[in-house]
């Protein structure tokens, strides 16, 4: 049940910040919208920390993993889909910063928005409770029914809250998520059908779909639909161009969402969904997915170079960072995996951040562009100093979660595919070229306006404090946050593990346990018997 | 004809009495009230006789009508569409001021010919049924007489309707020729046993009736008439127009095929292919241009008819499930946008330019709510009743490998976004006076005059009639019900198509 309240509480908190609103009348710019909306995130706080308090890890839910708690319930039985809500490290790990986002984008909106107070929370929160659901679920319906209905209230941030072209923007990023996400529809439907047309089972339960035998092709072909609504949400680099508009026009609590969430639903869909559906597909199409990682570190890491827009310039390097997301869940061993989970964490964090101080600065100063702003340090000097800690773990600095993150990413990456490792370093570099070129063009260089603005509110100051509090606790001591996802992660290897061998040894009669560190390209591409059976002495279960 | 057999047609029978009911209680009490009050009473009770007649089913009662649970399901969703079209259509034909007695009588022979038309098993008791209906609808659609727009539209439909029913009755007669009877079950069970679908007569003839069909319809290329029809009909009229009429045509349609596999004939599948390519981009593309809401939403309901005969095309349970449930969805959706259209309109228009809708959340935030649900619906996005049917026609499409067409709707649902939601944001921006009029000279905060037929509107009749808002508080509920827990229509839905599989 506390699954459930984890979802109830942003969506019925939504609808009375809505209510609310609305009675009040917006004279005291509303005001008791703004604290019905922290109070529900704040009661999804307490509760995730009551789940983590009372965890304990291994509660049969399926067979692999170290889930914390699940929710079955039936739903639609005609088409066999059930409410099926699960937890373990991961999805505690991403639903914690989900509402942890979700109180700082409440804070952050705090002055910005002015009109229709309530109508603004109620779609930040039925977004968040969207992606809460996403994080949550382990049926395939279900996860689509929360694929799509996070869109919406996205979407009317960005159009209705937004900056000059907001129309434009929010109507790109929502027909090219909506595209990306029927294409993943069909998908599962296929999925969902020859797993019937071979079972006589009709249904879109998570477990039961893993481990589907299926022609390579037909394979191949489903697990392209699902990474195409990834690769739309992530993004990867052709289907990227909805992101720099989205992310510009958006509100800073929009930016701040989409940045830190709407963004990771995509990674989180790779790895949860994605690799453990389709292994032998996945793995035999990781080199391509590589080099589109790649393309796009690299050119995401151009387009910011080349920017004037401070928030476009922010957006750019999402693409850059993204990147290194793609390339790790492709290498799919134990390392990447961590790397790929800190990535999620700390890019929300530092990208969310840079948003908000964007955000700040067009607040005082009315502008993005770069080409305006200059010697800002000397007028703002906490903004500075926190714009200055974000850069820098958006470069990679040692000591900050985003190096310990692209640092883990690429030794992973590294026993699987070395080349491409070695061209995604590339993007450490380019990151400080882009990273130290905004700090000089807001913050240092020539003045070019007179601007007169002042500092970082109390408010903002303390967002602040928090968030590099947070980045630098992930740069020095990542280990908890390892210890929470690990087992999960495991999970994961597992089951794609296990498949692969079940393609490898299929005729041997016997299902083999997986090895839990193995990378499962050795197992799907080496000699395949041997090498399977090889992996069997490192049994775990 | 035992009694059993006029028990089982007591649905019928009693759609039948209502429109004579009410044409004598008028000719003797002229009065509005009256003449609605008993055709809600006439629908009402014909509603509630389904599930008496249910237990008699199924029977063939003569050889021209079968009421098996599958007529009397869609018997039910005419009855309870033609319902809320008359309910809504009580407030606005009061605003009209024009005499609306017979209005209701002409409505009422409306859902009898649709009733008649989903039960019928015979050529001439669907000629029947259908020509009981047009002719019905002829006088519907212009009821307004001082609009000309609304004359417009009823001539256009007379004539189109009149050719495609020329059309419908010429395939008849060949098909008689051929085959020897007008039953369907005996048509099938020649076209099965002998000829097949080789015969260059028996496949003109079918050409012939896919023509009549495809007016009825309004799928492309037959399709011009619509948008013209819907914005110059009166909104209720239109609501009727684009769910009961559409609807009990398609129903016949399914049940006529259900039991057939289509591909077999491989001429008409691909027919129906082309057509259901054609009118999803029609509809959807030429919807992109519009700036009139009638308008877009008349092109809309050419690409979701293209939709559903995507999941005609499939095979299997599924496929009547698909189209049934997808049809309910889409009755609830388009009577809930033309009921909006319906409760914004003023005695001096149709609500129905775009720019009429600006700032409508702010000053009417309900009303701008339920249509902001409607449209999602209609785009398919979840926690609406249109994303379980969306879900359901690529289900069924996906469970015959129908990727072709599946992919089609999928790029259609992309572009038909854009103009669903193109309406939804117009509603929240801000109204036009603190926006992009705010250059032209200033004008009094007061309706502009007969130039804005909308701002008119909202001083005129800013408290929503009773009626149209019950019922659209009842179908945006249904609507929401049935996106995140259809699983009760679904039972019932897989109940009904038991007779037909």
């Amino acid at each position: 049940m506390e699954l459930l309240w984890l979802i109830i509480a942003p969506f019925a908190g939504g609808v009375i910040a809505w209510l609310i609103d609305r009675i009040d009348g917006g004279d005291r710019r509303g005001l008791p919208a703004r604290w019905v909306s922290l109070l529900a995130l704040v009661f999804d706080l307490a509760l995730l920390a009551a789940i983590w308090a009372g965890r304990h890890a291994g509660t049969g839910v399926g067979k692999y993993g170290a889930w914390f708690l699940q929710l079955k319930a039936g739903w639609i039985p005609e088409i066999g889909a059930s409410f099926h809500l699960a937890m373990d490290g991961l999805s505690f790990l991403l639903v914690f910063l989900t509402v942890f986002l979700g109180i700082v984008s409440v804070a952050v909106s705090w002055n910005e928005i002015k009109d229709r107070v309530g109508f603004f929370h109620f779609n930040l929160l039925w977004c968040l409770a969207g992606v809460i659901g996403v994080f949550l679920a382990l049926d395939l319906f279900l996860f689509y029914f929360f694929w799509e209905m996070m869109l919406v209230p996205m979407y009317f941030l960005i159009a209705v809250w937004g900056h000059e072209r907001r129309r434009y923007a929010a109507m790109k990023f929502f027909i090219f998520t909506q595209l990306g996400g029927l294409v993943m529809l069909m998908a599962i439907l296929g999925l969902y059908f020859i797993h019937g047309a071979q079972t006589g089972v009709y249904t879109f339960d998570y477990f039961s779909l893993i481990g589907t035998r299926m022609s390579a092709a037909a394979a191949f072909w489903l697990m392209l639909g699902f990474f195409t609504a990834f690769a739309v949400k992530l993004p990867a680099v052709p289907v990227h161009s909805w992101l720099p508009d989205a992310h510009t026009e958006a509100p800073t609590a929009g930016s701040v969402i989409l940045a830190g969430l709407l963004l990771k639903t995509g990674a989180y869909g790779l790895l949860r969904f994605l690799v453990p559906l389709f292994p032998a597909a996945s793995a035999s199409f990781a080199p391509v997915a590589m080099a589109i990682g790649v393309a796009g570190i690299l050119y995401g890491a151009i387009l910011a170079f080349g920017q004037t827009d401070l928030k476009k310039l922010i957006a750019d390097t999402s693409i850059s960072h993204m990147g290194f997301i793609l390339i790790g869940v492709f290498a799919w061993n134990s390392l990447a995996l961590q790397g790929v989970v800190m990535q999620i964490i700390c890019h929300a964090i530092s990208t969310g951040m840079l948003f908000i101080l964007a955000g700040a600065l067009q607040e005082r100063i009315h502008t993005r562009d770069m080409g305006l702003m200059g010697r800002l340090w000397e007028k703002v000097p906490v903004m500075g100093g926190v714009g200055m800690v974000f850069a820098l773990a958006s470069l990679g600095l040692p000591g900050l979660g985003n190096f310990v993150a692209e640092f883990l990413i690429l030794l992973g990456a590294f026993k699987a595919n070395p080349a491409m490792s070695v061209l995604a370093a590339l993007g450490l570099i380019v990151s400080t070229v882009y990273a130290l070129r905004m700090m000089q063009h807001v913050f240092h260089g020539e003045e070019r306006r007179g601007w007169s603005l002042p500092d970082l509110s109390a408010r903002e100051k303390g967002v602040a404090a928090a968030m590099i509090i947070l980045i630098v606790w992930l740069g020095l001591f990542p280990q908890p946050v390892i210890d929470a996802a690990s087992p999960a992660l495991q999970g994961l290897e597992a089951i794609a593990g296990s498949q692969v061998k079940i393609i490898s040894v299929a005729g041997l009669g016997r299902m083999t346990a997986p090895p839990a560190q193995a990378s499962f390209y050795r197992t799907a591409s080496g000699p395949l018997k041997s090498g399977a059976l090889k992996g069997d002495k490192n049994e775990r279960r | 004809m035992s009694g059993a057999d006029l028990l089982a047609l007591l649905p019928l029978i009693l759609i039948s009495i209502s429109p004579v009911a009410v044409m004598l209680a008028i000719a003797f009490f002229r009065g509005r009230g009256l003449a609605a009050a008993l055709a809600l009473l006439g629908l009402f009770i014909s509603f509630v006789s389904l599930p008496f007649a249910a237990s008699y089913a199924p029977r063939s009662v003569t050889p021209l009508l079968v009421i098996d649970n599958y007529a009397l399901f869609y018997m039910g969703l005419v009855f309870a569409a033609t319902f809320a079209v008359a309910l809504l259509s009580d407030g606005y034909l009061r605003m009209l001021r024009v005499r609306s007695e017979e209005f209701y009588v002409l409505l009422l022979l409306a859902a009898a010919g649709s009733a008649v038309l989903v039960a019928s098993a015979h050529f001439a008791s669907f000629f029947l049924g259908l020509e009981t209906l047009s002719v019905s609808l002829y006088a519907l659609l212009s009821y307004p007489v001082t609009r000309e727009k609304a004359i417009e539209a009823g001539v256009k439909y007379l004539v189109l309707a009149a050719i495609s029913s020329a059309f419908l009755l010429f395939g008849m007669a060949l098909v008689y020729a051929l085959s020897g009877t007008m039953e369907f079950s005996g048509i099938a069970a020649w076209a099965a046993a002998g000829i097949k679908y080789s015969n260059p007569v028996f496949l003109g003839a079918l050409a012939l009736i896919a023509v009549g069909f495809g007016f009825k319809l309004a799928v492309a290329p037959f399709h011009m008439w619509t948008p013209d029809v819907y914005e110059g009909a009166p909104a209720p009229v239109s609501a009727f127009v684009a769910t009961v009429s559409k609807g009990a045509v398609f129903a016949l349609f399914l049940r006529y095929f259900a039991r057939v596999d289509i591909h077999t004939m491989g001429s008409l599948a691909l027919a129906l292919t082309v057509i259901s390519i054609a009118s999803m981009f029609a509809g959807n593309l030429l919807a992109l241009l519009q700036n009139n809401v009638k308008r877009i939403l008349a092109y809309s309901s050419i690409a979701h008819l293209g939709y559903l005969i995507v999941a005609f095309l499939a095979s299997g349970a599924l496929r009547v499930t698909a189209v049934s449930f997808y049809l309910v969805a889409y009755f609830i959706t388009m009577l809930g946008a033309f009921g909006v259209v319906t409760v914004l309109s003023g005695p001096d228009g149709d609500a129905e330019d775009i720019e009429g809708y600006r700032g409508l959340a702010a000053r009417r935030p309900v009303i701008a709510g339920v249509f902001s649900l409607m449209l999602f619906s209609l785009a398919g996005i979840p926690l609406t009743a249109g994303f379980v049917g969306k879900f359901y026609i690529i289900a069924a499409g996906a469970g015959s490998a129908l990727w072709l067409l599946i992919s089609i709707l999928v790029i259609n649902s992309a572009i038909g976004i854009y103009y669903y939601v193109r309406v939804i944001i117009t509603m929240y921006s801000p109204a036009p006076v603190e926006a992009e009029e705010a250059a032209l000279p200033p004008k009094s905060t007061e309706p502009a005059g007969p130039a804005a037929p909308e701002q008119a509107a909202s001083a005129a009749g800013a408290i929503i009639p009773i009626g149209g808002g019950l019922v659209l508080a009842v179908l945006a509920i249904g609507l929401i019900w049935l996106g995140v827990y259809p699983s009760p229509l679904l039972s019932l839905i897989r109940k009904t198509i038991q007779s037909l599989m």
